[in-house]
């Protein structure tokens, strides 16, 4: 699915990431983990073809196509998902009326018919029901006044209505209480699917007890420096990050 | 001294309409001109360093040849008039066109009793007591030169009165239509709006133009509602792309009066428009909502001027500009809070939103308080399309483009929502829509 080879990326002058190497395998998930500044949000946004990062070195095959060579729209229509960290308000243009022209971009690239008003209203209303959203809110301007649970809900509820092949979760637990963070984990585990790989960014172990990944990765200075399974974010939970810097140093 | 010349032109050609068109004229009539191109005269045409100028050169109007035509031109077709200034052809209607009024493209069917609708020519053959009384009397031809020449020139418009009480639910429309034939022409049309004591009506201004010639339309609307009534105004302006336009709306509010005032601007190469409220009634209340967008070498330059002259009284401003290629906006907004009018309320933002490298915007808020318990605010903006913004709508899969045309509908979209007749407001979105796709 998703094959990442030496990937180095720079913001302004400043190296983030310094060689990542990563393979992910259709219906896998895999969790990246890191503290703060480790470079794992920039890795999702070079993923989702993020402009003010330039990518220096390395390449990434998607479904075995040069992903650092297509437009931020055409990863998307190519099915590539990013659930951002933090969700853009804008006023003026509802979630259906963006949505709707959104999927239909992505429809339109697959050679699928275009869906009519009537069709997306059913589509959405049966996509609302996975992550307990009023229809209310979606008719609204999109993520404008929204409270942080409501904006990552609507995050989740895109992702179920573009039906991507890779989706990339940013921090998606960042700032929701416990019950917003179940309702959009199992939100998320509703749409894990055997040709569907995703992969989830967080900074701390609890969304890993609600969203079970294959595989985790720990990030440290742009740099994949642990890999493991599951048990590795428990040894993380109880250790922290700072015993990982001796293995970052012996990984340089 | 082109404009010396060009303001000798005009007193010339007054003199003239004098001994001519303007011989069978009432005295009162006479005398109302006679005063225009007196203080026209006196002042000449604004220059730049007039600073309610400041940033608009009217020299490409002052050098137009000076033609005025009062009558209408061949081959325009009503259908086609009333689909480019978004009426809807089952309202009642009047149409212009070059200044004068045109009889078999108007419809007054259906009007309750007592509404008056028609053109000013005709209603001054028939001494309506009604035109002495109001017509000049509100838009200040003392201190403005364009009013002025519309003062001296005014031939037709359109003048409409609401009766007392009368609820009017569906709404009137005016179009002035001009086509820049040949010669270049000059119209000045004036409209006169009366709104007995709470009667309440939306009325709808076109400016028009049907095809790309050059023309210069100045014209002057006095608009008076008095005690409690409530009026929604709009001004749509789409004249041609090599048009120059003057406008000026001079509205006068009576005690817990309502004006809502609209002006969106769509097209033109120079265009002011002028917007002056008197709120001069405990309680009145005005809002005014403008919409410009410009492109090319256009220029758009709104002037707006609230007198809070009584108490309680209240004002809300939205004006919002977009611009693309090397055009160049202007937005004024001025707030005079007079001695007396305590716990006035007046709240003012403008924001613009630039899309080219090149587009320019001059905005200038000004606010002059003179009385001691006011609350007044005024914010202003100017900026790009945002980058965030942008990228998370290209990241769900829509295009560079549409990704951009979608945001700045969007920042229309508030201004247009406001927007309370069905048919305009869709017209509206429509344009808006098809004109973004390009961008």
């Amino acid at each position: 699915m998703l094959d990442i080879r030496g990937l180095r990326a720079n913001v302004g002058n400043t190296e983030i990431l310094r060689g990542i190497d990563l393979h992910i395998g259709a219906g896998e998930v895999h969790a990246i983990m890191g503290p703060n500044g480790s470079g794992k949000s920039t890795l999702a946004h070079v993923l989702s073809g993020r402009e003010n990062y330039e990518v220096t070195g390395g390449e990434v095959f998607y479904r075995g196509k040069d992903l650092l060579a297509m437009s931020p729209e055409l990863r998307a229509r190519e099915g590539i998902f990013l659930a951002f960290q933090y969700p853009v308000e804008i006023p003026g243009v509802s979630t259906t009326y963006f949505l709707k022209a959104a999927l239909n971009a992505v429809r339109k690239h697959n050679g699928l018919e275009e869906l009519d008003a009537m069709e997306f209203l059913t589509l959405i209303k049966e996509k609302l029901k996975l992550v307990e959203m009023d229809q209310a809110l979606i008719n609204r301007p999109l993520n404008e006044g929204f409270s942080g649970g409501e904006k990552k809900r609507n995050e989740i509820l895109q992702m179920a209505v573009l039906d991507p092949m890779l989706a990339l979760l940013d921090e998606t637990d960042s700032g929701l209480d416990i019950d917003a963070l179940r309702v959009v984990a199992s939100g998320v585990n509703a749409l894990r699917r055997p040709d569907r790989a995703m992969i989830v960014i967080t900074h701390y172990q609890r969304l890993l007890n609600y969203i079970v990944p294959d595989f985790i990765h720990v990030l440290h200075d742009g740099r994949i420096v642990k890999s493991g399974t599951k048990e590795l974010a428990l040894e993380l939970e109880s250790k922290g990050y700072d015993w990982l810097k001796g293995e970052a140093a012996a990984v340089q | 001294m082109i404009a010396a010349e060009s303001k000798e032109r005009y007193v010339a050609a007054f003199e003239q309409w004098q001994s001519n068109g303007n011989a069978n004229a009432p005295a009162w009539l006479k005398e109302l001109r006679r005063a225009g191109i007196a203080s026209f005269a006196a002042q000449g045409f604004p220059t730049t360093k007039n600073e309610d100028w400041k940033y608009t050169n009217v020299g490409p109007i002052a050098s137009l040849p000076f033609a005025q035509v009062n009558g209408a031109a061949t081959g325009i077709d009503a259908a086609e008039v009333i689909e480019r200034g978004f009426a809807d052809p089952a309202c009642p209607r009047l149409v212009f066109v070059n200044g004068a009024w045109a009889r078999e493209m108007s419809s007054v069917r259906d009007l309750p009793q007592g509404v008056g609708l028609g053109s000013l020519a005709d209603l001054v053959k028939r001494d309506d007591p009604l035109l002495p009384a109001q017509l000049g009397h509100h838009a200040s031809y003392k201190t403005q030169a364009f009013v002025a020449l519309n003062t001296a020139f005014m031939g037709d418009g359109a003048v409409v009165v609401i009766p007392p009480g009368c609820h009017l639910a569906q709404p009137i429309y005016l179009i002035y239509a001009s086509s820049g034939g040949a010669g270049q022409l000059v119209s000045q049309p004036r409209t006169l709006i009366f709104l007995g004591a709470g009667s309440e009506a939306k009325i709808v201004e076109s400016y028009v133009g049907v095809n790309a010639g050059t023309y210069f339309c100045n014209a002057v609307t006095e608009l008076i509602a008095d005690a409690d009534s409530s009026v929604e105004h709009y001004r749509l302006q789409r004249e041609g792309q090599a048009a120059f336009h003057v406008g000026a709306l001079e509205a006068d509010l009576n005690r817990g009066a309502r004006l809502t005032a609209h002006a969106v601007t769509l097209s033109g190469s120079l265009v002011r428009n002028n917007v002056h409220v008197a709120l001069n009634g405990e309680g009145a209340e005005c809002v005014l909502n403008g919409l410009y967008l410009a492109d090319d070498k256009q220029h758009v330059d709104n002037f707006t001027e609230i007198d809070h002259l009584k108490p309680h009284a209240t004002s809300f401003e939205l004006y919002k500009g977009i611009l693309d290629g090397a055009a160049h906006g202007v937005f004024n907004g001025k707030i005079v809070v007079h001695k007396d009018a305590q716990k006035s309320n007046a709240r003012q933002v403008n924001k613009n939103l630039l899309l080219s490298e090149n587009a320019v915007v001059n905005t200038k808020p000004q606010l002059e308080i003179y009385a001691d318990d006011v609350k007044c605010s005024h914010g202003s903006t100017i900026g790009q399309l945002d980058d965030d913004a942008l990228f998370y709508l290209r990241s769900r899969g829509l295009g560079r483009v549409e990704a951009r045309s979608l945001l700045s509908f969007a920042f229309a979209g508030d201004v247009v929502a406001r927007i309370k007749i069905d048919s305009l407001r869709r017209q509206l979105d429509d344009y808006l829509v098809a004109k973004f796709r390009r961008v």
